[in-house]
């Protein structure tokens, strides 16, 4: 029952979110700022995970293709295919709701303990819209960009590897990189990624927005707007694998 | 002029605004006075908007609110200041950004204009090189005053405290309380103070309702509470050793 009350509140708070900004100069104010809190601020984090993800990438697949009767060049074409399908959506959208969604939870919440919501609704603002509406905007607008820098630095990890060790040539890795290559793949992933964009960004605002209690409650609200983030994601990438793969 | 009509408030089983009828006159400082738990923060919940009446009906100058539209409620809430018990002061903003931002929302004045606004309030509140400074930087007393000129930057027709006094040490707290008592009077502003503190009540109260179990038990000046036989309501001001010999030494 709480599960079927939370959706419904989700959803009642969804109709809120969506509805037309007060004053537009200070929504895309707004939606500025948050540009720079959710995106720009990610990108450290994302380039880091994304170099090593596909360093490691490259020699996982490397020692685990020591058949002579496999090509060295699909050692490249595993990582590319990896980082695309895999890696610069779900895993970074995963490592993103720890990081982003637990801010979102922890600061709407802290707003809701304080009375700043409340003072916003009292002074005619919807509160869910004037804060929530430019976080989903925001992350809708940004994470395809990590998501594309992700896919790029974490196939330069694996040149790195290939420049560095002896596990693969620098020539058949880049050979693999670009053999057989199907341009949806980074459709796919971008779809993905805009999915679990607003999937972190609204789970969270929903668990902030509706703390309540003490500082306690505003960590309990970030740790389930974190937990929730990850099981939704998880799902959403099962189900359209299904539906945009198969 | 704010109006309370059979004003009822349930928690599922639990009755708290039993049929509250009341109004609050402008140009006076109405008090709204109780135990803790008594139903007036839930009224001044009601009034101000945050929560639902179950039935009644509340009217700012004959304008019905509560079964309005959200449009027309925005319209009443644009003439309506609030300070909160905390200050809800935006601590991602500056000061003068805190002071500024109902008329960033819902004015189309210059720049020059919406500072040379945001200077006066803060200047009437007394609150003098802060501009810059955030919420978190100034003092709790400071962070009241700014909120005050937060709630009457856009000129508001009401005003509404939530305990404004609680936490501050007792000058501090008579110096909001007599900021709010001019502001009230300067601008002709329907002024309604939530508060358990009896000091701020003898300084500043003009009509005192005194919620008892949800009900509007008491209704009076601050000089009527001197001559009252109401048994409530003298348990509750002169709860100390002090108030009882005040009483005594007046009566």
């Amino acid at each position: 029952m709480v599960i079927i009350a939370n959706i419904g509140k989700y959803f009642f708070l969804m109709i809120q979110v969506f509805s037309r900004p007060v004053n537009k100069k200070i929504f895309f104010k707004r939606f500025l700022q948050e540009i720079e809190q959710i995106g720009l601020n990610s990108i450290w984090i994302v380039a880091i995970v994304s170099i090593f993800m596909g360093a490691v990438l490259t020699l996982q697949v490397a020692i685990n293709f020591e058949n002579p009767l496999i090509p060295r060049y699909l050692i490249g074409l595993s990582a590319r295919d990896t980082m695309i399908l895999e890696f610069s959506s779900t895993i970074i959208c995963l490592i993103l709701a720890g990081k982003v969604g637990s801010n979102i939870a922890s600061e709407i919440g802290t707003m809701k303990i304080t009375e700043q919501i409340d003072a916003l609704e009292i002074m005619g603002v919807n509160p869910a819209n004037y804060l929530i509406l430019p976080k989903i905007l925001a992350a809708l607008f940004t994470f395809p960009f990590l998501n594309l820098m992700s896919i790029i630095l974490g196939i330069v990890g694996g040149l790195l590897i290939a420049v560095f060790t002896d596990v693969v040539s620098v020539f058949n890795y880049i050979y693999g990189l670009r053999y057989l290559f199907v341009p949806f793949y980074v459709t796919y992933s971008l779809i993905k990624i805009c999915f679990f964009a607003v999937i972190i960004t609204s789970i969270s605002s929903f668990y902030g927005y509706y703390t309540e209690g003490g500082a306690l409650e505003v960590g309990k609200s970030s740790t389930k707007a974190v937990v929730y983030s990850i099981i939704m994601i998880l799902l959403f990438n099962l189900i359209l694998t299904q539906l945009l793969l198969t | 002029m704010i109006e309370v009509v059979n004003v009822n408030k349930l928690f599922g089983d639990n009755h708290v605004l039993k049929d509250i009828s009341t109004s609050f006159e402008p140009g006076k400082v109405s008090m709204i006075i109780g135990r803790s738990g008594s139903g007036k923060t839930v009224l001044l919940k009601c009034i101000i908007g945050l929560l639902i009446p179950d039935s009644g009906e509340i009217y700012f100058d004959k304008r019905e609110f509560t079964k309005s539209n959200i449009k027309f409620k925005t319209q009443i809430r644009q003439e309506l200041g609030m300070v909160f018990q905390g200050g809800a002061l935006f601590t991602s903003s500056t000061v003068e950004e805190n002071v500024r931002f109902p008329l960033d929302l819902f004015t189309n004045w210059s720049k020059s204009e919406k500072q040379k606004r945001v200077d006066f309030c803060l200047e009437r509140v007394g609150i003098k090189n802060a501009n810059k400074l955030y919420p978190t930087e100034i003092s709790g007393g400071m962070q009241k005053r700014v909120a005050i000129a937060r709630a009457i930057v856009l000129n508001p027709k009401y005003l509404c405290c939530d305990e404004p006094n609680s936490g501050l040490d007792p000058q501090t707290a008579i110096l909001i309380d007599r900021l709010i008592s001019e502001i009230t009077k300067e601008y002709n502003i329907t002024t309604i103070v939530n508060t358990h503190d009896m000091n701020s009540v003898m300084e500043i109260a003009d009509s005192i309702n005194f919620i008892f179990q949800g009900n509007n038990w008491w209704q009076g000046t601050k000089d009527d509470i001197f001559n009252t036989d109401n048994k409530e309501l003298n348990d509750f001001v002169f709860a100390s050793e002090l108030c009882k010999k005040i009483k005594k030494e007046t009566t």
